[in-house]
């Protein structure tokens, strides 16, 4: 079933189009990747999924939450969608959590506000979540500021706090962006691990291919605020149609041959066979069509 | 799991950021300044070394002594008395008005800064015009209406200060509501007046507490002015203003009628100064982490 769908989702910024009809749909367990370099329009097409795009900026299209149009809904309705069926992960976990407020008080805000839990109950909901997203000692690591914990836990803590009130969409905006590679593997085995767990549908949005290609079934891929190249994973990353794509698969196979190690998400199911096995045999042809 | 072990969990609480080596030298001047001004203005509630009215008229115009350790004025009224005294008043005056200040700055700084633009200009234009209007100008204004009182003192400081509040507060505010983790609250679907209170307030007030001690130090001096100008706390109650105007045609004669309670004045509000940087210093959070060094 559908959870999400947009349809020439348009947002423009004074009459000025930023994204250009938009189209994507993501029900129960997809896994969609969404591609574009920065600029692009990606992250704003997060927040207008939201309903929050920053003031002056206006979304026009539809905007389908479970089969009702919320591009004109009120804030109470859409308060209601937010974090219980759609949520959010953010680039940079120590931005995206409150320096002055406990690891398990942002855990437990989500539930106290949507399954109305007491303090306590919510703190031993936050205490399971930690487990759940492998945060070492959660008994103690609740106590934590977030400037007390590691780049890596916090975005597992911030992986809690967006999937505690169990939403049936992800949105994750660059999620591993600001990790470092061995941190970036460990959070995108556990993103893969949670998806299987709870069935959440992924948009998972990046301007890194390799990323995004381990973990994405389907692939959207955007410049300049429009959808270049839309299709399963496999058949973009062999058979790229656009030529944006095709830049973007040739240059991350040519990455991934320098280092191939680095995008090794090693034991976890799923990905272990790794899509990125199959780049390097695109860019062979790719890269010497391309050094001419 | 290769993850970094948790480094330390303790319970963070305002005591003990102090308690872990933040008395700077600032700190502990001002705390001992104004400790020695509150300290008077306690006592003075249950002793002072003669009555408010006590005039000894054989001993008028005395200089500092064993029995009158701040001299008497020319009605022969102990100073030291009237310098005790006149610390309840101005501690009263102050603290009271700085709340009034912050009961209307504070509110009003975080609408302009939750709200949308329409309300922000507005609130902005109303600092302004509270702001270019002098506070002195306010409290002839008020006096004239209502007569000079206490309350009314109170009232025109802390309305003036009140400006200076607003603006701070949402400058600060503004400054947390473009923070991803408000955004990331807002994915979660919290309320706005939830996000006030979860996560703007305990992010800036820290910012608002030393803001409320240097206003402190701000309402000290005004309501010494307005009492000077007999705008403020009326006779008989003891203000160092007062003192200080009743003290200025005796000045080549009792010079130290007029020095004291000015230094009074001056101990208050340094102390009150020294105590804000301190306190800026110790509990600033942004200071704070960069202090550990945290990756950024």
């Amino acid at each position: 079933m559908t959870v999400l769908e947009t349809t020439d989702l348009t947002i423009t910024l004074d009459g000025q189009p930023l994204v250009r009809d938009m189209a994507l749909r993501l029900a129960a367990r997809d896994r969609v990747g969404l591609i574009g370099e920065s600029g692009s329009g990606k992250s704003l097409t997060a927040l207008a999924l939201l309903g929050l795009l920053p003031a002056g900026m206006r979304a026009t299209g539809r905007i389908l939450i479970d089969g009702r149009d919320h591009r004109d809904a009120s804030d109470r309705e859409w308060r209601r969608v937010r974090g219980r069926t759609l949520a959010m992960v953010f680039q940079e976990p120590l931005t995206a959590l409150d320096p002055l407020m406990t690891v398990g008080r942002q855990i437990a805000g989500p539930l106290r506000l949507h399954e109305g839990l007491n303090r306590a109950d919510a703190q031993r909901r936050a205490i399971d979540w930690c487990h759940r997203v492998h945060l070492p000692d959660p008994q103690r690591l609740v106590h934590a500021l977030p400037h007390q914990i590691s780049g890596g836990q916090r975005q597992r803590v911030a992986l809690a706090m967006a999937l505690a009130c169990r939403p049936r969409v992800l949105i994750a905006d660059e999620p591993t962006t600001a990790l470092d590679v061995t941190v970036q593997a460990q959070i995108l085995a556990l993103l893969d691990e949670l998806i299987e767990e709870t069935g959440v549908a992924l948009l998972f949005i990046s301007h890194d291919l390799p990323v995004v290609a381990g973990l994405a079934r389907h692939l959207l891929v955007m410049r300049d605020g429009r959808l270049v190249e839309s299709g399963a994973a496999d058949n973009v990353l062999r058979r790229p149609r656009s030529d944006y794509a095709r830049h973007l698969v040739r240059s991350a196979a040519q990455v991934t041959r320098l280092a191939p190690t680095s995008v090794d998400h090693g034991q976890t199911r799923d990905i272990s066979d790794s899509r990125m096995a199959r780049m390097p045999m695109i860019n062979e042809s790719g890269t010497e069509g391309g050094q001419s | 799991m290769t993850s970094v072990p948790v480094l330390e969990t303790p319970r963070p609480t305002a005591g003990r950021r102090l308690r872990r080596g933040r008395w700077s030298p600032s700190l502990v001047a001002g705390a001992v300044l104004l400790g020695a001004v509150l300290a008077l203005a306690v006592v003075s509630l249950v002793w002072t070394p003669f009555g408010l009215d006590e005039a000894q008229p054989d001993a008028r115009l005395s200089g500092p002594s064993a029995a009158h350790w701040a001299g008497t004025d020319r009605l022969g009224r102990d100073q030291f008395t009237q310098l005790m005294l006149g610390a309840r008043t101005a501690l009263q005056v102050g603290l009271a008005s700085v709340a009034v200040a912050f009961a209307i700055g504070v509110p009003l700084g975080l609408l302009a800064a939750a709200a949308g633009r329409l309300v922000d200009d507005a609130v902005i234009g109303l600092i302004d015009i509270v702001i270019a209007f002098p506070t002195l100008l306010l409290a002839m204004l008020l006096v004239t209406v209502y007569g000079a009182s206490t309350a009314v003192a109170v009232w025109a400081i802390g309305i003036g200060i009140s400006a200076e509040v607003a603006r701070l507060t949402r400058i600060s505010a503004s400054r947390i509501f473009t923070q991803d983790y408000v955004l990331a609250a807002r994915t979660c679907g919290t309320r706005p007046v939830m996000i006030l209170v979860r996560h703007v307030l305990p992010n800036i007030w820290h910012t608002l507490l030393v803001q409320a001690t240097l206003a402190f130090g701000i309402a000290v001096i005004a309501e010494a002015s307005l009492s000077y100008l007999g705008l403020g706390t009326p006779p008989p109650a003891p203000s160092w203003g007062r003192m200080l105007q009743e003290a200025q045609s005796t000045v080549s004669v009792a010079p130290w009628n007029v020095l004291l309670p000015g230094l009074a004045v001056a101990v208050t509000v340094i102390g009150l100064n020294l105590l804000g940087d301190g306190l800026r210093e110790a509990l600033d959070p942004q200071l704070r982490r960069d202090r550990r060094v945290v990756a950024r």
